[in-house]
């Protein structure tokens, strides 16, 4: 019997991979478990392992092929189909009576990129090498930030260039390496410390309120802590309440810390390269959906971005939405269905959460009038909290209309699908919102 | 650092050892379906497949008794099945649909089951340490003679909130087993490249806990192991160690780019120190069961996990009025 084989789905987000390599040769006879294919995908590249046992009877895609959607059929295996009859109902599709889908696509190779589009990861990995070469106190440290080339790919080739001393792979002991890195950032290196996502820096969040934010103080302005903790934060896809939180509000509580939030892959850029050279502890919060979002970047853009400055991502006159992060995404594709409707949104992105860029918040009330913040976090004492407090302090002879707002809703992350989609703020909800305010 | 499997002092008796493979292969047959489900996007997020440990806790769940408790972290579908948990509520809860064990809401890394004396399933490596010492105290606590199981991994036993544990677990003498699986590897990371001391088993040393290293590839090392720290521990020996010499085949999770061991490496492991290959080769030699019986035997198994994805996919979605149940009590 023959039976195909699919290009997997290695992770919730993964539409298409690259197949880089076969690992068998047609005529091979494979074992359950045995490496079949090499797949690359943006994130990373694995092994495609047999999920049935028999003979390799037939490649539908060849070496280096790419764009190879989930679940296309990859190869043909033949099966002994008396023990085989039970085995790999799901993954593998029996195909006697189907026609064959060949799905072949010569693989276009940017050969000298210009580099004019970079995703938010490289935009990343971009700051720490630019930092890193600048200034020789500057090193990575994490787990599986040097071998592996970082868990979300973003270290990627750091430890090829600035060797095993700079980048640094670390035990799982966030407690630990964190408090290292703080007593390391105290005699004058810059440790850039990334928590392979922030869900594990609550380990280490005593270090990082406790000696980090609050050293310079205690010691009359003597020990600084010029220190960035950056990683993934808020929301994954399907990874269950203790792998999907946002924790932004709970480092901007705190005195003595910076936190920035960006969007956009420029922004990244800037705003690292700008928490690296700051002498202060700075939690730089990334979002591991945006990774692989891509904005054009000049090749030699070099550019720091201030830390305490929100930017306008889309003017407008009618009401102001302000977010950060990936929400931001939310606000723009709803700004954009409102405009049909007449309701002109003007967009804007906090990028720094502490300190707070308190003036560009009120001048777009002053324009606007109206307000909805949105955020992934709960909303118990959270980033909106906040906001709707300054613009109430600063800005209410300025309202025509009470500031809403759209969270997180104040459960802990629920795994199953639909569950999950309704525990985060979605875009209906905050059109309902925003229409809310103009009826 | 895998011994072979011991070939004499055989010490399985038939019915144990038809009991262990049974167990074994279901974990593994089980473990083999969710992975081609992960493939199909049947289940998200992470899946952390036990192929390759499954002596470990098919052995030690068959020292302990009625009452004990067994705690461990994300890499938990084998420690689940071994308690006795049904392979339909485990994978329903992959799938992430209502009839699984969280209903829906815990997924591959978080379920629990009270009556199975099971606690968690839990994602922040290091955890379960803790808590199972917890466990542990409580059992004292109650003097119930209850030992706990608390399996974590090479990687975690890094963690400081581990030596926080053994200090207080030895200073009050609590009735814990620390299991550490150790296969080698944290995501990434061998234990070469991770750890100072790397007998692992030694690292209570200095809290005056003792431990050994035992092939957790080989289900009668693991029995005899298994059964001389249950009697210990539970006539108030104080705490124990451990170190179960083991090996994952399959990656970390299910993106695991893997570059950090060679293709032969795993090979050599699956073809010479298979746990589920020696048994069943002991099985033959001491005419337990004829090849025949063990046909049907898989042939069962099979079926029974098949159903389980069946089940699984026939569960509904939670209602959409779970997301705010179960917050408080
Ligand atoms: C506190 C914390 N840090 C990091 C992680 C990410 N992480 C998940 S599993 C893992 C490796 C753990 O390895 P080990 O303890 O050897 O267990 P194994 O996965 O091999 O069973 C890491 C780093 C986490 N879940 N929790
Ligand atoms: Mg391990």
């Amino acid at each position: 019997m023959k039976t195909e084989v699919y290009m997997p789905a290695m992770s919730p987000s993964m539409t298409e991979g690259t197949l880089t390599k076969w690992l068998v040769k047609v005529g091979d006879h494979l074992k359950i478990g045995d490496p079949i294919a090499e797949i690359e995908t943006d994130k990373a590249s694995m092994e495609v392992e047999s999920q049935i046992e028999g003979v390799i009877s037939e490649f539908l895609v060849e070496n280096g092929q790419d764009q190879i959607a989930v679940k296309t059929p990859i190869a043909i295996i033949e099966t002994n189909t008396s023990t085989e009859k039970l085995k790999g109902k799901l993954f593998t599709n029996t195909i006697d009576d189907q026609p064959k889908k060949k799905i072949i696509k010569d693989r276009v190779i940017d050969q000298d990129k210009k580099q004019d589009k970079i995703s938010v990861r490289e935009a990343i990995r971009d700051a720490l090498a630019e930092e890193m070469r600048r200034d020789k106190n500057v090193f990575v440290m994490g787990e599986e930030v040097a071998e592996y080339q970082g868990a979300y790919k973003v270290t990627q080739g750091l430890l090829q260039e600035f060797g095993a001393s700079r980048v640094i792979d670390t035990p799982i002991t966030e407690n630990g390496f964190a408090g290292l890195a703080i007593g390391a950032s105290f005699s004058g290196l810059k440790p850039v410390v990334e928590f392979m996502t922030f869900n594990f820096s609550l380990q280490a969040m005593d270090h990082i309120i406790n000696s980090a934010a609050k050293t310079l103080y205690m010691g009359g302005g003597q020990l600084n802590c010029p220190i960035v903790f950056r990683g993934p934060n808020g929301a994954a896809a399907r990874v269950a309440a203790q792998h999907s939180q946002d924790l932004t509000a709970w480092f901007s509580h705190i005195p003595g810390l910076k936190v920035i939030s960006p969007f956009s892959a420029r922004d990244h850029k800037g705003l690292l390269k700008a928490a690296i050279r700051d002498p202060n502890p700075v939690i730089f919060l990334e979002n591991e959906i945006l990774y692989s979002d891509q904005e054009s970047i000049e090749e030699d853009n070099d550019d720091v971005i201030s830390i305490g400055k929100a930017k306008i991502l889309r003017e407008g006159s009618d009401i102001t939405l302000i977010s950060h992060s990936i929400s931001l995404k939310m606000c723009l594709e709803a700004s954009k269905k409102l405009a049909k409707k007449n309701i002109d949104c003007e967009v804007l992105d906090l990028r720094t959460i502490k300190p707070l860029d308190t003036k560009a918040i009120i001048s777009s009330i002053q324009k606007t009038n109206k307000c909805v913040v949105v955020e992934q976090g709960w909303s118990q004492c959270g980033v909106s909290s906040e906001i709707i407090s300054v613009i109430m302090e600063n800005a209410f002879d300025w309202l025509d209309a009470p500031v809403l707002r759209l969270t997180g809703k104040d459960v802990p992350m629920p795994y199953a699908e639909n569950l999950e989609n309704l525990a985060l703020p979605s875009e209906d909800e905050l059109i309902k919102i925003i229409e809310s305010l103009f009826e | 650092m895998i011994n072979k499997t011991k070939k004499n002092n055989r010490k399985l008796t038939k019915s144990d050892a038809i009991e262990a493979y049974k167990k074994m292969l279901l974990i593994r047959r089980f473990e083999e379906k969710a992975g081609q489900s992960y493939g199909l996007g049947q289940i998200g997020g992470f899946c952390h497949l036990y192929i390759g440990q499954e002596a470990v806790v098919v052995g030690l769940q068959m020292c302990i008794r009625d009452g004990d408790q067994v705690i461990t972290t994300y890499r938990d579908h084998g420690h689940m099945l071994a308690c006795g948990m049904s392979p339909d509520g485990v994978m329903a809860e992959l799938y992430g649909r209502t009839d699984g064990y969280s209903k829906g809401k815990g997924g591959s890394m978080h379920m629990f089951s009270k009556e199975a004396n099971f606690f968690g399933g839990h994602g922040i490596v290091g955890a379960s340490v803790p808590l199972g010492t917890g466990l542990a105290f409580s059992n004292k606590y109650k003097k119930n003679k209850a030992v706990t199981l608390t399996y974590f991994g090479d990687g975690a036993a890094n963690q400081g909130q581990v030596y926080e544990s053994f200090n207080m677990a030895k200073l009050w003498e609590l009735p814990c087993i620390y299991v550490i699986e150790n296969n080698r590897y944290a995501m990434g990371t061998s234990v070469q490249r991770s750890s100072a001391q790397k007998d692992l088993s030694q690292r209570g040393i200095s809290f005056g806990i003792e431990g050994e290293q035992v092939n957790g590839m080989d289900i009668e090392s693991v029995i005899d192991a298994g059964k001389r720290a249950v009697t210990k521990v539970r006539n108030n020996g104080g705490p124990y160690i451990l170190e179960m010499l083991t090996y994952r085949y399959r990656g970390h999770s299910m993106s695991d780019p893997a570059q950090y061991r060679t293709r032969d490496e795993v090979k050599e492991v699956r073809e010479h120190s298979d746990p589920i290959e020696s048994l069943k080769n002991l099985i033959i030699e001491n005419n337990f069961l004829t090849e025949d019986k063990l046909q049907v035997l898989n042939a069962e198994i099979k079926q029974v996990v098949d159903q389980s994805a069946q089940f699984a996919a026939d569960s509904p979605l939670p209602d959409p009025s779970e997301l705010f149940v179960d917050v408080y009590q």
